[in-house]
């Protein structure tokens, strides 16, 4: 895969959440925030539901990256879900690090609703520490 | 898998077409031979396209259907229902946003926006081939509601539940039913007063079969989910038999030795431990206010029916839905706050209003006639430094009418307004109006330079910065100085904290959408009303307690209700029962149980909402949310890393 990656911007699997995230990011792409179009979203319903079998799916079909885009304190479902979404990275992390691959692969920030410019921001600097640690 | 997949890629007029190249998103879907139809339109949402969508679906039988379009928060409800009037089931429908995600995100970067589109499209179609026709949970839902706080929001909740033929039960936690509304006289735009408002509707109440009432009642325990809710009520005694002897109970009171403050006349007068109703309250019955009674024992020599030996009683309530009215606390002046508590005339608005109701022919508060009133607006609303920055709506027109009846009542009485900005809206309008033609004086400042109250000998003096005057610098000599205060949430948060109910930035009660979804709450089954979600007038409350009603009998009505059915599922042959998706579960939605001597996880759908934070703690993979399959998700990753 490294090699694939000289001139092509990273591919990063954003996980979103209907509720908290996915409007922050819907506002980005309104208010035409620009961020590389290599990043893609999937939804679900909530942040603390995403399972380390689908990271590891991504990163070894060929994502570069995976930005959990958490609900925060803001989760609908409860503030539980703020620790249970660290605990899911964490574990995940270790993971990475078993089968050798760089844990900072995977990175997660609480988005807010409202939180488009951070969005943008976080993956832009997740696509340039993709870019400068690919090969 | 689905072999008859319907794509339809939107122009939305230039928005997404003027960066995507949409013909060539619809060409490289149509390559999948799962793909039996694949069209674009330039608005996909319009009536013509969704008719086509319509005989698409039904003519050429197919069995999944894909938008490419804007947010779903737009339009997935819209082409889920077309699914349906094609007769297609709506969990076939997968929507795919390319415009906020696509079009408009990467507007500088067509090439990149366009092959973006194609795998977003791509992983919808990978999705909706492997999704299923659902159908909704169907559970028995109580035909009964809890309708917590018997103010006057409860109270008309109450009478519209019961009237459409629900079970009611009216709890509340003070032992008069009548709330805040009791302890008004006239009030505006009607001439009513609030006690014969509150007469009216508890009345009706009373004399209807469907409505039982629990006086010094709270709920204390609540478990169950929407359409079955079990709860626990705790019913304080009043330390009275029913059948009350009137002339021995005015001994009682007499020789009874604790004095407090009122609260029903906002501390201006005193009452006794053992106290009777005020006219505006009920039901008509004395009560001992046990927490400041002594036992001496007095009241019982003269009183046969006084009677210590009462308990709390508890009793449990099985309900399909619970209405919140639980109103306001007026908001209390801190210390020296306009000179409150520390100048002996300054007073709130509700002091003041029932100082006018004692007060017959002439103004006199501490042994001293009121000749100039200054009102004081936002006080403790608009807040610079404080939390509360929300506007009270009532207060202006509040104000304006007590100053009126105040003047009306009392010869040579003036009305100074200190106020912000006057905010009488709607129809109350008339009132400023009225009290400008008698000849109250406004005096406006703002925010950062709000006015002074201060004593010169025994003198109270308010100063103001009028910016009706060019900013002069006024003075007002004022008998009485009444602070104009505002609504805040209760202080007693238990039922709040007991069923779980968000606040919002103002700490009222938060409704799931100001403006869609004005009643309901993210618990499921509870809906509020009246000042419990923000400050309301009674106009205002009585439409919020109709809605609230009407919203928390749709619930129940059917006597079924219907439940989504994106919810967990065991994989029964991996589960091996450890209990960590139990412990997981913010909602307790998940049981052991014994299948064929094995003991594994159930999801009890009627409680599990659907988040999924029970699958990642699983040991084992045996939990899948249903429209989040590791199937699903698997191949829309695959779908959009796909080179193909």
């Amino acid at each position: 895969m490294g090699a694939e990656k000289v001139n092509k911007s990273p591919k990063i699997l954003v996980f979103s959440t209907e509720k908290i995230s996915d409007p922050a990011i819907d506002m980005a792409g309104l208010l035409k925030l620009h961020y590389p179009p290599t990043v893609y979203t999937i939804t679900v319903p909530c942040s603390s539901g995403i399972k380390s079998k689908w990271i590891l799916h991504a990163l070894e079909q060929g994502f570069d990256g995976v930005f959990i885009a958490a609900d925060g304190t803001d989760c609908p479902y409860g503030e539980s879900c703020v620790d249970k979404t660290g605990q899911l990275v964490g574990a995940t992390q270790e993971l990475l690090k078993q089968k050798g691959m760089d844990p900072a692969r995977l990175k997660m920030a609480a988005i807010c609703s409202v939180c488009s410019e951070p969005f943008v921001k976080h993956v832009k600097s997740f696509t340039n520490y993709l870019m400068n640690s690919s090969n | 898998m689905k072999k008859k997949i319907g794509v339809y890629v939107c122009h939305c007029g230039g928005n997404i077409s003027d960066y995507v190249d949409v013909e060539k998103v619809r060409a490289e879907i149509e390559k999948d031979e799962s793909v039996f139809l694949s069209k674009t339109t330039m608005f996909a949402c319009a009536d013509s396209n969704q008719k086509d969508m319509v005989t698409d679906i039904a003519e050429k039988q197919l069995d999944g259907a894909v938008v490419a379009s804007c947010s779903p928060t737009l339009h997935l409800l819209t082409f889920s229902a077309v699914a349906e009037r094609a007769g297609l089931n709506k969990y076939n429908y997968i929507h795919a946003n390319i415009r906020e995600q696509a079009s408009w995100a990467h507007s500088d970067d067509k090439v990149g926006a366009t092959e973006k589109a194609i795998q977003i499209v791509k992983a919808a179609v990978a999705k909706v081939k492997r999704s299923n026709a659902l159908e909704p949970f169907r559970v028995a839902a109580t035909n009964a509601v809890a309708v917590v706080g018997a103010g006057i929001a409860g109270l008309r909740s109450a009478i519209q539940l019961a009237e459409s033929g629900a079970q009611v039960y009216l709890i509340e936690r003070e032992f008069f039913v009548g709330g805040r509304v009791a302890q008004w006289d006239d009030l505006f735009v009607s001439k009513e007063t609030g006690k014969e408002l509150i007469t009216r509707l508890y009345d009706k109440a009373m004399n209807h079969k469907n409505i039982t009432l629990f006086t010094g009642a709270e709920i204390i325990e609540n478990s169950g989910s929407v359409g079955n809710i079990s709860l626990k009520v705790k019913i304080a005694p009043r330390h009275m038999k029913l059948d009350c002897n009137e002339g021995n109970l005015g001994k009682a009171i007499e020789v009874c030795p604790v004095v407090v403050p009122d609260k029903f006349n906002f501390n201006i007068t005193t009452r006794k431990a053992i106290y009777h109703n005020f006219p505006g309250e009920y039901p008509q019955l004395p009560v001992i206010d046990i927490e400041n009674c002594t036992r001496c024992g007095e009241c019982e020599k003269v009183c046969e029916n006084v009677d210590f030996s009462q308990k709390d009683e508890f009793l449990n309530i099985k309900v399909g839905s619970v209405l919140l009215a639980t109103g306001f606390d007026p908001y209390e002046p801190k210390n020296d706050e306009f000179g409150y508590k520390t100048i002996d005339n300054v007073v709130t608005l509700p002091q003041f209003k029932r100082l006018v109701h004692y007060c017959d022919d002439k103004l006199v508060y501490k042994g001293k006639e009121v000749k100039n009133v200054a009102y004081i607006y936002c006080v403790g609303s608009r807040q610079v430094d404080g939390d509360n920055k929300y506007c009270s709506r009532y207060c202006c027109t509040a104000t304006i009418h007590a100053a009126i009846t105040a003047k009306k009542k009392y010869k040579d009485l003036y009305n100074f307004h200190f106020n912000r900005g006057i905010r009488t809206y709607g129809k109350q309008e008339v009132l400023y109006d009225e009290s400008s033609r008698l000849g109250d004086i406004y005096l406006q400042s703002f925010e950062d330079h709000p006015p002074v109250v201060s004593k010169e000998g025994d003198k109270t003096i308010v100063t103001i910065n009028d910016i009706l005057t060019a900013d002069k610098t006024l003075e007002v000599e004022a008998d009485l100085v009444v602070l104009v205060t505002g609504m805040v949430p209760r202080q007693d948060n238990s039922i709040g904290s007991l069923l779980k109910i968000p606040r919002g930035r103002d700490n009222f009660f938060n409704e799931i959408h100001m403006k869609l979804r004005p009643v309901e709450t993210v618990i499921d089954g509870v809906t509020i009303a009246g000042a419990s979600q923000g400050p309301k007038n009674i106009m205002e409350s009585m439409n919020s307690s109709l809605a609230a009603a009407t919203k928390s009998f749709s619930l129940i009505a059917s006597g079924e209700l219907s439940l989504s059915p994106t919810i967990a599922k065991i994989d029964v042959d991996n589960c091996g029962w450890c209990g960590k998706c139990d412990d997981a579960c913010p909602f307790s939605a998940l049981t052991k149980t014994d299948v064929n001597g094995k003991l594994v996880a159930a999801v009890n759908e009627s409680v599990c909402k659907g988040c999924g934070m029970c699958m990642p703690v699983c040991p084992s993979n045996a939990i899948e949310l249903i429209g989040y399959t590791d199937n699903q998700i698997e191949s829309m990753i695959d779908a959009l890393v796909s080179t193909d």
